[in-house]
């Protein structure tokens, strides 16, 4: 078995581990993982910025934001049908991120991290400050009349799990293609050193804000994704908090590898969701849990299972 | 033959402060030769060369590379006009195979991956390494690494910056081979403090001093030149 055959493989029969779960998950957890492949899909996302590219952004919950409002609005407000407003969102994150990049990729390291953050903060205002169309904090509820695609009820537990999959497994696909390709090569060369790049012939702007614009595109679709999905538009989904989640999840399942956001999203969601049963304080138990992390494993779980075991993982 | 002149600098200036690290500097590459620029340390020679792969912009004055002025060109667009520049302190990509430090060269020209990029490594004597993390690589051999990944960008100008530094005498040979073989597809500048390598290798040199050229010639009126034995020879 070549290399990348064995690399298809591994990643082929997760998707149809996902797959399975449409029929062999609970409604409880069929909801959940539903919820946890968009949120992964984000922060598949947040991982070809910050994994592969090296760009350390505090600023996606604005992308995010951008599809989850520019699909949400669209069908509140102009009677859009789910399928262009998912298309709609899906641009909307994609030229936020251009937007943000073509400024804030004129800066690097730390200041590039206040610089996202200081506009996501200031997408996060203008989504308050403008209540008569978002309602604020409250937040849209979507009707379920609203929420049809090809026919099917996105609200009802199966099409949405499918949904959520079918989103999950077109951005897995379209990330372990662009990762190892050429494109994603120079991409890591740009994470690993950027002077280096340069004097290869490669633009570091030019290529830097072509990996934010995909990111923007990932975090757009998973924004609008959750807005149609799950039936609810908020500005806590434009939050700071996140802008920090997708990096939680990324750091935890591993950056820089292809499976990473998936393992951290859903590890990270069991974790609240199990630790929640016996205590108030599960954001405590994740704070343990990201310490250990950092003492035992920096590179997260995927990374760590790289380095140690399976060298060839993408 | 009248050679051709593949770069060409006049009145190149770039003063820090007070330091007037390169100042009004002229200068010409034949097409086809090796070219080695010299001077005690401190004499400007990297800065002289970053202006002209443009990692550092130029104050005043202009370089013409190939009949264009390429003065105020992002680095970028100069190594894709066929300037390769080789870092002075190794800069490959430690975290990368040596296979895929050198297709990012490769695939940068449009070249064929695979194809190229073995025959780069073969051609520095890397390829049963390709499948190495470069960063574990004993020092000479990134030294190397560096070298091959100049060479695979296929370049009209390749500028090394003190190659031969910390390489034993065996590597230094296998250098020096290489070096012979690009030549004349390639014009070669080099830095080098090792003078037997700069001795054996270049057809011309140029001596700097204190940001100034302080004379040019064959090895042979470098090493008579009183001036030249006053500033670095050492008499």
């Amino acid at each position: 078995m070549t290399l990348s055959t064995r690399i298809w493989a591994l990643h082929l029969a997760v998707l149809a581990a996902l797959l399975a779960g449409s029929v062999l998950l609970p409604a409880y957890h069929q909801t959940n993982v539903a919820k946890v492949m968009v949120l992964a899909t984000y922060a598949m996302g947040y991982n070809i910025a910050f994994g592969y590219t090296g760009l350390l952004s505090l600023g996606h919950a604005l992308f995010f934001g951008a599809g989850l409002y520019g699909a949400g609005l669209l069908v509140q407000h102009a009677g859009l049908p789910a399928g262009p407003a998912l298309l709609a969102g899906i641009l909307a994150g994609g030229a936020m991120a251009a937007a943000v990049g073509l400024l804030a990729l004129r800066t690097q390291g730390v200041a590039f991290m206040i610089v996202t953050l200081m506009f996501a903060q200031a997408g996060y205002l203008t989504i308050l400050y403008n209540t008569a169309w978002t309602r604020g904090e409250e937040g849209i509820v979507i009707a379920r009349e609203a929420r049809m695609l090809f026919g099917h009820d996105l609200s009802a537990d199966l099409p949405r799990y499918l949904a959520a999959f079918a989103l999950f497994a077109a951005g897995l696909v379209v990330k372990l293609w662009l990762v190892r390709s050429p494109t994603g090569r120079v991409m890591i060369a740009l994470r690993e050193n950027e002077e280096r790049s340069r004097m290869l012939g490669y633009d570091p702007y030019a290529r830097k804000l072509a990996a934010l614009v995909v990111s923007g595109l990932y975090a757009g679709a998973a924004g609008a994704a959750y807005g149609l999905l799950f039936g609810y538009v908020g500005a806590s989904l434009a939050s700071t908090q996140y802008s920090i989640l997708p990096l939680l999840w990324v750091l935890l399942g591993g950056a820089g590898t292809v499976l990473g956001p998936l393992v951290g999203a859903l590890s990270m969601f069991y974790l609240i969701d199990y630790s929640s049963a016996f205590t108030t304080a599960s954001l405590l138990v994740v704070g343990v849990a990201l310490v250990l992390l950092v003492l035992f494993a920096p590179r997260g779980i995927l990374g760590t299972i790289r380095e140690r075991w399976l060298k060839w993982l993408p | 033959m009248a050679a051709v002149t593949l770069l060409e600098a006049r009145d190149l200036t770039r003063h820090f402060g007070g330091l007037k690290a390169v100042n009004g500097v002229d200068f010409e590459l034949a097409e086809g030769e090796i070219h080695a620029l010299i001077g005690p340390n401190g004499a400007g020679k990297t800065t002289f060369v970053s202006l002209l792969c443009g990692r550092i912009p130029v104050q005043s004055g202009t370089i013409r590379f190939d009949g264009a002025d390429i003065t105020r060109l992002p680095a970028h667009k100069r190594v894709r006009r066929g300037i390769a520049y080789t870092f002075q302190i190794t800069q490959v990509f430690a975290n990368l195979s040596v296979f895929d430090n050198v297709a990012l060269a490769v695939q940068r020209r449009g070249g064929r991956l695979d194809v190229d990029t073995r025959a780069a490594l073969d051609r520095v004597g890397l390829a049963d390494r390709a499948g190495q993390i470069a960063g574990t690589l004993s020092y000479g051999h990134q030294r190397v690494l560096e070298i091959a990944m100049g060479l695979a960008l296929d370049p009209r100008l390749l500028i090394l910056d003190e190659p031969t530094q910390g390489l034993a005498n065996a590597e230094i040979d296998i250098f020096k081979t290489l070096v012979r073989q690009v030549v004349p597809d390639t014009t070669v500048l080099l830095i080098e403090h090792n003078m037997d390598v700069v001795m054996d290798l270049a057809q011309r040199i140029t001596v700097l001093n204190f940001g100034e050229v302080l004379a040019t010639g064959t090895p042979g009126d470098i090493r008579a030149n009183p001036a030249v034995q006053a500033a670095y020879l050492g008499g």
